[in-house]
């Protein structure tokens, strides 16, 4: 039963170390910055502040080890990333149709709700339905591509699998920062993470709180190019239940937008979909989520609204 | 609606109390729906508006309020609208240009500072100011010798928490320090590094010595970025050396520049950002711009006749104020039609640094489009 603690943002307030002494963990304590990419081995600030050994473990330099010398694999899992990455154009593509449908019928707030309530609710299965087709190709496309290679058991990443779970074996959790979701996740498919993970209790924020969840959704409402439709992106590794992390969303998501929050909530109904910014944490004991008094979560109506489980 | 001014003016007898609380209750220029009333207050000869509105008089008289010193002018703006202007005063038949004395605002270029105003949907964008949340990153001066220019200096632009053991984009800007004291250039590029919204990059500033005759489809100077800018570059930086990483920008004849570098090497440059550019060209006949511009009719009408593929992704952009947008628009067709990526933006607003800073963010993200959906740190 996997103990996992989810925190907003770490820059200006750090609550890693309160989290760690929560759960009681006892050193060493292994730690994933593979979303930091090449500034991946500094931890020198995150040391810092938990004052107790940590072990790095290097999963970004692992990886670009393992494309260094295994170049016929680095080649296959090349074009595998061009496909997904094509699978993810083409649902941009029929999203913005989509979901432009949903905004455009949300916006016709003087119209009798008998007449467009219906309707979008009915786009709001049709975006559903997109969500759910494109997780099925994404799935199936990373089955298909983990059958044919098989990178677990290529001696290239099989000697490295072997290392990180003598390493894991005498951590007593595992923190996981975040950083760039798609790396970070890769690193961790790569290596094949998740069942060594789920013997762990686990610290995660940000991006490293997205990868941990079913599904991982990208979002920004105000981007500087495009509509900010969030984006069904991967499935995560599934270390808890039905929960969407939304790391800087007070930043990223217009919160006070009643059409916006409700459209996010309503797309993702299956979901928790929950706010973690700078203080925010939310606790999973393998069963139950455990929030505090300013948890809150996207409601249906549009508002934030405070979530209260345990 | 009855303006402010006009309220005045119907008074029987306006007295300098009168005027004075006119002047103290109101801010000026004042904005009342599209219409905007300029004011002056001195014992002068006349007031005139000198702005650079191409489409508008360049100089517009403003009349007397009844035998007062209150001197005004209104003029109908569309909404969305900046102007940059001074006022031209005339004492004892000597003329002066001043700025507005009842208007702070002022936009700053390498010949002074102008006054400014804006009308009803203008903002200045928020992400061209100081975000103390921001990291910001540094610049170095480099001496560069025996370029086809001789010894040149530039600067780089480093991306906060630089690391040699990745690769980064190179853009390099004409005009380069111009755009960090007039267009907030420095800032725009660490808010948008940091808001994801473009990725860590390298940027190059660079400044003309002769700037008319350097920018204007000069052979050397084209040879001054690619054969001594970007090999320097690349012997000092860690750079992604794909055209799609490699960028070339400039405003007026730095877009010049930049399209003329770009076309003379194709297939070097991967995007090409150029605002408000002097891209005169002629049918037939001699052009009727000044001699400046001689070398660059040519190019561009050569260009215009086969322009080939300079860049893959272009970003055009031009003030619907400035005279130069009936070229700009002219080159737009012609670039799509040769297969390139083309975004072409207009705003109302002129030939000026603070137009071409308010288009930075569409551009550069457009054409460095940052990790900003992946990244959540």
């Amino acid at each position: 039963m996997v103990r996992v603690v989810l925190l907003g943002p770490q820059r200006h307030n750090q609550t890693i170390a309160r989290a760690v002494t929560d759960l009681d963990l006892k050193g060493p304590l292994a730690v994933i910055t593979a979303g930091w990419q090449e500034r991946e081995a500094e931890l020198e600030e995150l040391d810092a502040h938990l004052g107790m050994e940590t072990v790095n473990l290097n999963l970004h330099q692992r990886g670009e080890e393992v494309f260094r010398r295994d170049t016929t694999f680095t080649e296959a899992h090349r074009q595998h990333q061009d496909f997904l990455k094509r699978l993810q154009e083409i649902y941009r593509i029929r999203l913005s149709k989509t979901q432009g449908a949903v905004h455009e019928l949300m916006a016709k707030h003087q119209w009798p709700h008998e007449i467009i309530g219906p309707e979008i609710e009915d786009s709001l299965q049709a975006i559903r339905n997109l969500d759910e087709h494109h997780l099925r190709r994404i799935r199936g496309a990373n089955r298909e591509f983990e059958r044919k290679w098989q990178p677990s058991d290529r001696p290239s990443i099989a000697g490295h699998r072997m290392e990180l779970s003598e390493i894991l074996e005498r951590c007593g959790g595992v923190l996981i920062a975040g950083g760039h979701v798609a790396v970070l996740l890769n690193r961790l498919r790569l290596f094949k993470l998740e069942p060594m993970l789920s013997q762990k209790p686990l610290v995660a924020w940000s991006a490293g709180a997205m990868v941990l969840a079913k599904r991982i959704v990208l979002f920004h409402d105000t981007p500087p190019q495009g509509q900010g439709f969030a984006e069904v992106f991967e499935s995560g590794l599934g270390l808890f239940s039905n929960l969407i992390p939304l790391p800087h969303a007070e930043k990223r998501l217009q919160l006070e937008s009643l059409d916006r929050v409700s459209i996010f909530a309503r797309r993702f109904s299956h979901s928790i979909c929950v706010p973690l910014d700078e203080g925010d944490r939310i606790d999973w004991d393998g069963n139950w989520w455990r929030t505090t008094e300013n948890t809150r979560k996207l409601s249906v109506g549009g508002q934030l609204e405070q979530w209260e489980e345990i | 609606m009855t303006l402010a001014i006009r309220v005045l003016e119907e008074k029987e007898t306006v007295t300098e109390a009168d005027i004075d609380t006119f002047i103290e209750s109101h801010d000026f220029p004042l904005m009342e729906g599209t219409s905007i009333t300029f004011v002056f207050r001195g014992q002068v000869d006349a007031v005139y508006l000198m702005h650079w509105v191409f489409g508008l008089e360049s100089s517009q008289e403003f009349g007397r309020l009844k035998k007062t010193d209150l001197w005004y002018l209104t003029l109908d703006l569309p909404k969305r609208s900046r102007i940059e202007y001074k006022f031209n005063i005339t004492v004892k038949g000597k003329s002066h240009w001043v700025h507005d004395p009842y208007n702070p605002q002022v936009a700053r270029d390498p010949f002074g500072f102008n006054s400014v105003c804006h009308t009803q949907g203008y903002e200045t964008p928020e992400w061209s100011y100081h975000d103390p949340d921001t990291r910001p990153g540094s610049i170095e001066d480099h001496v560069l010798e025996d370029t086809p220019l001789g010894e040149r200096s530039i600067s780089v632009y480093l991306p906060a928490r630089f690391r040699k053991t990745r690769q980064y984009p190179l853009l390099i800007v004409h005009d380069g320090h111009d755009y960090m004291r007039y267009a907030s250039m420095q800032t725009v590029l660490d808010n948008m590094i940091h808001r994801l919204e473009i990725p860590p990059m390298i940027v190059v500033l660079t400044q003309a010595g002769d700037r008319l005759r350097e920018y204007a489809a000069d052979e050397r100077h084209a040879d001054f970025i690619v054969k001594s800018v970007l090999p320097y570059m690349e012997s000092k930086f860690p750079l992604n050396p794909r055209p799609a990483y490699r960028g070339l920008m400039g405003a007026s004849f730095g877009a010049v520049a930049s399209l003329y570098t770009a076309w003379r090497n194709q297939g070097t440059f991967g995007r090409l950002l150029l605002q408000s550019g002097s891209f005169a060209f002629t049918d037939i006949g001699k052009h009727k711009r000044g001699p400046a511009f001689d070398p660059i009719v040519p190019f561009v009408n050569q260009f215009r006749d086969k322009c080939g593929k300079p860049a893959e992704k272009l970003f055009v952009s031009c003030g619907t104020y400035e005279s130069l947008i009936y070229e700009n628009r002219s080159l737009v067709p012609l670039l799509q039609a040769s297969g390139m990526m083309v975004r072409y933006v207009e705003a109302r607003d002129g030939h000026n640094w603070e137009n071409w800073r308010d288009r930075l963010r569409e551009g550069l993200s457009w054409l460095f489009p940052g990790p900003l959906w992946m990244v959540y740190e």
